[in-house]
């Protein structure tokens, strides 16, 4: 991660890591609800039908199945399309498409085919959406062989990461916090990618580590520093893919702290924290001084109004007081 | 081995040797359903497997009217259009019989066969599952430039997808060339179509400014007759089309089916077996137009006979896969 240089939104590097990746390959298409003109409704795709034309960057009408569907079949048949779709709590309308095609075409083959599709979507809370437009579902994705799942954090991450994805050979999901797109961070002028299944760490500790995932990477942060003023050292690791996932760098800093809390803005129950916490354990379970503390959204759909929705997420200062209380210091 | 779908040939004026063709491969499509079915019964086959008895003048005049390199995908009863598109029977038996040797390695079966060197993007076990994917390699041919169709098999109960309409909603508004096939064998598994499909197949088509085309699909020469249109139609850049096969199902759902007189009687069976059946229908038109004498189709029928025997005994003999491949190939 470079320390300074030029600065983009995490909106910014993303659509800079689509168009230069557009200019490089002529295959890679964009398909999706509003992606030309309209640039989205979060304005990430602003400007690329304006340098790509619409043979590239394709509107289609509000069929999620129906158009996910023929980015699989234009994936195996020379195209590399990246499938938009808007609100991720909109990929229940693709599940049969990515689940039961995408995911399996080249496994039930035998080889034989492949599927070098990108689905970007998003995920997150708080932003007064309600129930159907706030969820993080990268969970479901990730249960599923044959698909990788990459969850940036930043906007250098967000950038290197999508770039891999659009070369990769497989379908891969890239969930963007919507409501991280504003978020400032350097990302430097020159090509770069970075390869999936590689964590990052995002800060240096010695007391206990943070495993945190896209959103809740700045949340992480936010609560290291806290501790940090009240006399407890906090790593924060980010896995930066949950499929593939770097099992070994998670095992490792969690033996040199012992102790851990996993964060991820997805449900808890049978999510992200659930699987991280249980690779944790398996791993690091003699050097563990505190069972491995999960903090997932609370089981409820997201509600609408301000004060109900906001404890639903963990936050600087709920992280803050599960980091104290696990290394002693309630 | 020789395949099914030797020179499939796109032109409308078709002479003996092409009808002949044909007729070799829809007895190769029966006859080797006949031994999927010795296969299951002798508990040789894992699983099941869905014939496509009685429905092969579809695939076979369908496919007739495909180049080698267009696209197709299948459906669970998918065999007769693998084999119709240019599958080797000696690789088919091998994937149904879960072999190294098969298709898929194994890992697909018999509702999986996939192969791209005969253009077959894949047989699908969702019911309109691959509706997506062969309007998505249409819209891959339009936007390469390559000439390319696809044709997109699928049975009457797909109707019921809604996934259907979103891709035919698509392939309309961008013209691809792609030809949406319904085989309309009557029944939905073991539910007639007619409990389970309002109002009228071909408007749903129609509905969408698709042209929409309705034949006897027991007649190879009506299906190839009406596909060839439709997929020339699609090449040269006018849009998708939407072809109603009408057909019928000799056997049950899957090979397991056999007790079927609580959805449908014997009688009616035996009505298509005798007065509809495609091989019949094409012999008896070549004899009467002097085109194949009785002997000239009992030593296709001999050949074809003896090819599906050496594929099964190939496929039987065949090694299955080592258990060290499970995990291969789930990435690219």
């Amino acid at each position: 991660m470079p320390e300074k240089g030029r600065e983009l939104t995490f909106a910014q590097a993303i659509r800079e890591a689509l168009a230069e990746e557009m200019r490089r390959d002529p295959l890679v298409c964009i398909i999706g609800e509003d992606v030309a003109e309209a640039g989205t409704p979060f304005k990430v795709l602003s400007g690329l039908v304006e340098e790509f034309g619409k043979e590239r960057v394709i509107d289609t009408p509000i069929s999620e199945a129906g158009f996910t569907g023929l980015g699989v079949g234009a994936a195996m048949t020379g195209l590399h399309p990246v499938v938009d779709i808007m609100f991720g709590d909109f990929i229940t309308l693709t599940m049969d498409q990515m689940v039961n095609q995408a995911a399996k075409v080249h496994y039930m083959s035998g080889g034989a085919w492949k599927v070098p599709m990108v689905m970007r979507t998003t995920l997150g809370a708080t932003r007064r959406s309600a129930a159907q437009h706030s969820q993080s579902l990268h969970a479901w994705f990730s249960h599923v062989p044959g698909l990788k799942v990459v969850l940036p954090s930043t906007p250098y991450d967000a950038k290197g990461l999508l770039k891999t994805a659009i070369r990769d050979q497989n379908p891969v999901v890239f969930f963007e916090d919507k409501m991280m797109y504003k978020l400032k961070g350097p990302v430097p002028e020159e090509d770069y990618t970075i390869p999936f299944g590689v964590a990052d760490v995002k800060r240096e500790g010695e007391d206990i580590t943070l495993v945190a995932t896209s959103s809740m990477v700045q949340v992480a942060l936010g609560a290291a520093a806290m501790l940090e003023e009240s006399g407890v050292s906090a790593e924060v690791i980010d896995p930066r893919t949950t499929w593939p996932l770097d099992e070994k760098t998670l095992v490792e800093s969690a033996k040199k702290t012992s102790r851990v809390i996993v964060l991820d803005e997805g449900y808890g129950r049978y999510g992200v924290t659930a699987e991280l916490a249980a690779v944790i354990a398996e791993g690091a379970f003699y050097d563990l001084d505190a069972p491995v503390r999960r903090m997932g959204a609370m089981h409820v759909p997201i509600p609408f109004s301000p004060p109900l929705e906001d404890v639903t997420v963990a936050t600087e200062q709920s992280v803050f007081e599960a980091a104290r209380r696990l290394c002693g210091k309630s | 081995m020789t395949t099914v779908a030797q020179q499939p040939q796109a032109a409308a004026s078709v002479g003996a040797e092409a009808w002949l063709r044909m007729y070799r491969q829809m007895i190769s499509i029966r006859l080797f359903e006949e031994q999927v079915n010795d296969l299951y019964t002798r508990a040789l086959m894992p699983g099941l497997a869905h014939l496509y008895i009685g429905e092969e003048a579809v695939a076979v005049g369908v496919c007739q009217a495909l180049r080698p390199d267009d696209y197709i995908t299948s459906t669970h009863r998918g065999h007769g259009h693998c084999l119709a598109k240019g599958a080797s029977p000696d690789r088919m038996f091998a994937e149904l019989l879960g072999k190294e040797a098969g298709y898929c390695r194994g890992k697909g079966g018999s509702m999986h066969i996939a192969d791209p060197a005969t253009g077959n993007l894949g047989a699908n076990a969702i019911v309109a599952g691959s509706v997506g994917i062969a309007t998505g390699a249409a819209f891959s041919a339009k936007r390469l430039g390559n000439g390319r169709v696809c044709v997109c098999f699928f049975g009457e109960g797909a109707l019921g997808q809604g996934s259907l309409y979103e891709v035919m909603n698509l392939a309309q508004l961008w013209k691809l060339p792609v030809i949406y096939v319904c085989e309309n064998n009557l029944y939905n598994e073991y539910t007639h179509f007619s409990e389970t499909t309002a109002g009228d197949i071909m408007g749903r088509a129609t509905a969408f400014g698709i042209p929409a085309e309705s034949v006897d699909g027991q007649d190879v020469r009506a299906v190839y007759r009406a596909a060839s249109q439709l997929i020339e139609r699609a090449r040269l850049g006018n849009g998708p089309a939407f072809l109603v096969c009408n057909t019928y199902r000799y056997h049950g759902h899957h090979v397991g089916d056999i007790n079927r007189e609580y959805y449908r009687s014997k009688e009616e069976e035996q009505r298509w077996k005798a007065e509809h059946d495609p091989l019949k229908l094409l012999s008896r038109w070549l004899a009467e137009q002097g085109l194949a004498a009785p002997a000239d189709l009992e030593r296709i029928h001999s050949e074809v006979k003896k090819e599906i025997e050496a594929a099964v005994n190939f496929a039987i003999a065949a090694p299955y896969p080592s258990p060290d491949e499970v995990e291969q190939d789930i990435y690219a």
